[in-house]
């Protein structure tokens, strides 16, 4: 009788541990970046990619996308945004081959493919730039919640525009939103906790 | 001043100074680390009929250590832009924060189009701890 109780005992252990070590597992990641529970799929586009063929989200399942908007002629967020991607995709080394960053331009006027692909590679000839009409990257914002604001400065404009960056998993969900100013450091932790799923 | 005036006074002072001392010197703990902002479900159909709901302020204190994640839920039918971010019906968006600065968001729900979020460091010392429980105390009338 006693022996029994024992092995009962045991059993009930033993299900407690892999019970709780399984929701250890299962839990929400602990990232830098604000998460979505539950995390939705990315909306999918049909851009142009700065290499002259279609941009879509769909094209990068099976790699973690940081997806950024901003604009070539931007002095303020975009150069710092972009070089924290190079940084970060540096201190990642080989597993930076499945990281994709993509940048799709708020200012369609001034920034066409062959712009975006001179402006990207000075940052990583990996970056991905998406352009097309201003009802095409109005759509996507619509879809994304970004928010572009065309302002006039005598002759010439600058846009207001969101300055966050998106996680997308490996299947195409939308895990994450990092504000701007995070170091490379911050994404390096995202990202290899996403890469690991 | 009578006696029993002198005594009241003493025993006033005297519990101004455990209280302060209290208020000073036991460490800040809470139990969630989390200030959760929730859209209540009809939210989008009460704007629609002209009220004008604000649920988000523009300006949100928070406190490393204590309470510097910053939770936000939509509870309502439809998708909602909530602080930075456009979050669908159900979703919740939870952002930490490790380092004490304003941040600023940009953000379409609020007449200046804007969001700032205050993150202040953990109060260590016992005269920001009183002003910590001091600040808690006054935001809960407003």
């Amino acid at each position: 009788m006693r022996r029994s109780t024992a092995r009962w005992a045991m059993a009930l252990l033993a299900l407690a541990l892999v019970t709780s070590a399984g929701a250890a597992g299962s839990g929400p990641l602990a990232l830098k970046a604000g998460l979505f529970e539950p995390p939705r799929q990315a909306p999918d586009f049909g851009l142009l990619d700065s290499n002259g063929g279609e941009l879509k989200i769909s094209h990068y399942r099976g790699k973690v996308v940081l997806l950024a908007f901003g604009f070539t002629s931007c002095t303020a967020v975009c150069p710092t945004t972009l070089n924290t991607f190079a940084v970060a995709r540096r201190k990642l080394a080989a597993a930076a081959a499945d990281v994709q960053v993509i940048y799709i331009t708020v200012d369609p006027q001034r920034d066409d493919s062959k712009r975006l692909k001179k402006y990207l590679g000075g940052f990583d000839p990996t970056f991905v730039g998406g352009t097309g009409t201003q009802e095409q990257l109005a759509a996507v914002r619509k879809d994304y919640g970004v928010s572009a604001e065309k302002q006039v400065l005598g002759d010439s404009y600058t846009y207001e525009h969101s300055s966050f960056t998106y996680l997308i998993d490996r299947s195409g969900r939308i895990r994450a939103l990092m504000p701007y100013g995070h170091s490379p450091d911050d994404y390096v932790h995202d990202l290899t906790l996403l890469l690991q799923e | 001043m009578t006696r029993a005036r002198w005594v009241i006074g003493s025993i006033l002072a005297a519990a101004s100074v455990v209280v302060l001392a209290v208020a000073g010197f036991s460490p800040i703990q809470g139990g969630s680390r989390d200030r959760i902002f929730a859209i209540p479900k009809g939210t989008w159909a009460r704007r629609m009929a002209g009220d004008k709901v604000e649920i988000l302020p523009d300006h949100i204190r928070l406190t490393l250590g204590v309470r510097d994640i910053l939770v936000l839920r939509n509870q309502d039918d439809v998708p909602q832009i909530f602080g930075p971010t456009l979050m669908m019906p159900g979703q919740s968006f939870r952002l930490p924060f490790e380092r004490a600065a304003e941040y600023t968001f940009a953000c379409t729900a609020h007449a200046s189009g804007q969001m700032t979020i205050v993150v202040e460091p953990n109060p260590t010392t016992p005269w920001a701890r009183v002003r910590w429980r001091l600040v808690e105390f006054l935001s809960t009338f407003r």
